[in-house]
């Protein structure tokens, strides 16, 4: 069913579907309509069974997902920027404990200054956590990668919690028409949850979240290492499914125009739209350039990307987040693809659209005009700042 | 005993003497096996789970430092949700305990304390306090009392330990309006039983402040640990009461005193008070301390 909604609201469509048990959420701009959509569920009645916790904080929603969790319990929960941070020190228990907790993010700057609109700092300062990342181009990605990050996660080759990530105001309070399937179709896609590898239960007692000594640590975090690895191919297990079920074609990076592309710009999240149109336009100029936008960054697609820009003479990234003193997060995750390969393009990052900065096609043409001097042989130093009003600073 | 086989095993790796070790065992062996402790990292959760050990004999989570209270309501959650939906049977209705010491619980876990019993989960939340972080190594805590001497607080030439007062948890924890809230001690275990029992029992959100001396961090003997307890009682350092859902707000003193001891005897047996009494003795301090405990047992109506 074709319905308008907002993306905060396609993310809670897709919450409802799942039938979470227990929903422990803070509500931050701008992912708030997340919490309310879920507390009025369970207020009307919708969700019969679902316990819903207005917790005091997002650590305390991050520390009650993971408590429900651990008795077994399917768990989801919604935040953004600063949310995202306070929970940060629980990402990674939900994560070790190998907990399939399913979380909305939406992409938000974080502070100083505090700043409520769109940029990826946020769930790139979460890469590490162990938790899987979908990002998101429109609403009904939202709702698509929400519903299959329930199934990646809680698939036992797995286990492990997922985010799905939608760039704040452009795609959170954007209404689109989204398809909402059917609970019966949903149903049908996601069985209940049934863990044996965790619970709290007195016949069956269990000692959850012990104190990891040196000969152990380790092969703990090998053992998740490898189950990301699984999880690159129960993904695509999910996304075939999915699309069989809902016609609707997902994979870990959607290359754009790339087969004789020789300038490749790398995308995630709502940029990719305006991106593709972008590409039409050069197209039709005669340019030779593709994009690739990267749905899934952990884990990391390597095999899938780097057959696919390999060949071209420019990969430039589009980076909504910045690390201070080194540059775009993704350009560092495509060096360590390029690294090995003999024959390798040049590689830049663009640092732009922090903080809510629109990036149009006047930027992008700039990031152009730079990958073509790149071609041409020019070197240059990166990353590549666009749009920084220099006059601003002293 | 009353209850042979204890629910914490022995073999964990507590010091010698160690009052909280005593008091999960006085508190299990009321709550019993159908019971879920979830525990904030602290003493007691390093010194029974080195993996791939446990002394739990039931079942137990640890997640961090600052959450036993969130963690436990989402533990309570979820055993609504699953009952609700008849995955799991509809009388299966274990105990919760959140347990945690006076780091955990005073300081860094406060707000999600106060989160728990304001959202009303049927959870009995335990304060272990031995005055102090003792698993980083004895730095105060808002539970450290007035003159102790910590590796944070230390007795300096200057600053003579710790200059502040301990903060009220329990008179915190009731300010919630929870149905049930008591104060309890190791020494006084049929006390401490009888309150268990009756958070246990409550529809709601419990809080229980247990008093359990740490030889370790306040120098003492180790066979004197109930000594110390008892002693913290019989000086009025430490009030035994309990608040319930009849009387909001109203403490019911469960252990009155007589005649009350002089905090004197208290301070002089205990290593982090040393400094009051050598040198030279600081009588100044000690009277100041006096002069707290004598108006908090007024307060109280602790003399009888």
């Amino acid at each position: 069913m074709m319905q308008i909604v907002k993306g905060n609201e396609a993310a809670a469509i897709a919450a409802k579907l799942a039938k979470p048990d227990v929903v422990a959420a803070y509500p931050i701009t701008p992912s708030t309509d997340f919490p309310e959509k879920m507390s009025e569920y369970v207020a009307n009645g919708e969700l019969p069974y679902t316990q819903f916790l207005p917790v005091e904080s997002e650590h305390s929603a991050m520390s009650a997902c993971v408590g429900a969790a651990a008795v077994g319990a399917r768990v989801c929960t919604a935040t953004s920027s600063q949310g995202l941070e306070l929970m940060h020190e629980i990402l990674f228990i939900a994560s070790g404990m190998r907990l399939p907790i399913v979380l909305y993010n939406a992409n938000r700057a974080l502070s100083a200054p505090i700043n409520i609109w769109c940029d990826q700092q946020d769930s790139f300062s979460a890469r590490d956590t162990g938790w899987i990342q979908f990002y998101g181009e429109n609403n009904q990605e939202a709702l698509d990668l929400m519903l299959m990050s329930f199934k990646v996660a809680e698939d036992p080759r797995v286990l492990l919690p997922a985010m799905t990530c939608i760039d704040a105001f452009i795609c959170t309070h954007t209404f689109e028409p989204v398809d909402i399937p059917s609970q019966e179709e949903v149903d049908a896609f996601l069985p209940p949850y049934k863990p044996n590898h965790v619970k709290l239960d007195p016949d069956e007692p269990m000692t959850l979240g012990p104190f990891g000594v040196p000969e152990y640590y380790q092969e703990m975090r090998y053992a998740q290492h490898l189950a990301m690895r699984s999880a690159e191919k129960v993904i695509d297990e999910v996304f075939e499914d999915f699309e069989k079920r809902f016609g609707r074609r997902y994979r870990k990076i959607d290359p754009y125009k790339t087969d004789d592309a020789e300038i490749i710009l790398i995308t995630i999240g709502s940029l990719s739209g305006t991106t593709k149109e972008f590409i039409d336009r050069l197209r039709e100029e005669g340019k030779k350039i593709g994009m690739v936008k990267i749905t899934v960054l952990r884990p990391f697609p390597f095999k899938e990307i780097l057959p696919v820009i390999k060949n071209a003479k420019v990969v430039a990234t589009l980076e909504k987040n910045i690390s201070m003193g080194y540059g775009g997060a993704v350009y560092a995750e495509l060096a360590g693809v390029l690294i090995n390969e003999e024959k390798r393009p040049a590689l830049i990052d663009f640092i732009l659209g922090l903080g809510g900065r629109d990036v149009t096609f006047k930027e992008l043409n700039e990031v152009v005009g730079i990958c073509e001097e790149l071609k041409a042989g020019k070197k240059m130093e990166r990353p590549v700042w666009i749009g920084v009003k220099k006059e601003l600073i002293s | 005993m009353s209850n042979p086989e204890s629910l914490l095993a022995p073999g964990h790796r507590a010091c010698a003497g160690c009052g909280p070790a005593i008091a999960i065992r006085q508190i299990l062996e009321v709550a019993g096996r159908n019971t879920i402790v979830v525990e904030a990292t602290g003493c007691m959760e390093v010194t029974t789970t080195p993996y791939p050990q446990t002394a739990w004999k039931i079942p137990w989570l640890h997640v961090a430092f600052e959450n036993a209270a969130a963690a436990a309501s989402g533990v309570e959650a979820a055993y609504k949700a699953l009952r609700a939906k008849g995955a799991i049977p509809e009388d299966k209705k274990p105990n919760i305990i959140a347990l945690a010491g006076d780091g955990g619980t005073f300081d860094i876990g406060i707000q999600a304390l106060s989160g728990m019993l304001e959202r009303g989960h049927k959870v009995l939340y335990v304060c272990y306090d031995n005055e102090a972080y003792m698993n980083t190594g004895i730095q105060r805590s808002s539970a450290t009392p007035l003159g102790a001497a910590t590796t944070t607080s230390p007795a300096g030439k200057v600053i003579p330990g710790k200059m502040t007062r301990k903060k009220p948890i329990a008179m915190i924890a009731a300010a919630h309006d929870i149905p049930y809230v008591a104060t309890a001690s190791i020494a006084y275990p049929a006390d401490l039983k009888m309150k268990v029992k009756k958070a246990l029992s409550v529809d709601g959100p419990s809080f229980l402040h247990v008093f359990a001396p740490c030889p370790t961090g306040w120098r003492f003997g180790t066979e004197q640990t109930v000594e110390l307890a008892r002693l913290a009682v019989e000086t009025g350092v430490f009030v035994l009461y309990e608040i319930t859902d009849e009387n909001p707000l109203k403490p019911i003193i469960t252990k009155r005193l007589k005649d009350r001891k002089p905090v004197e005897e208290y301070l002089k047996i205990q290593g982090r008070f040393r400094h009051l009494f050598k040198p030279e003795k600081k009588q100044d301090i000690i009277d100041q301390i006096q002069q707290e405990i004598d108006r908090k047992c007024k307060l109280f109506g602790v003399d009888e």
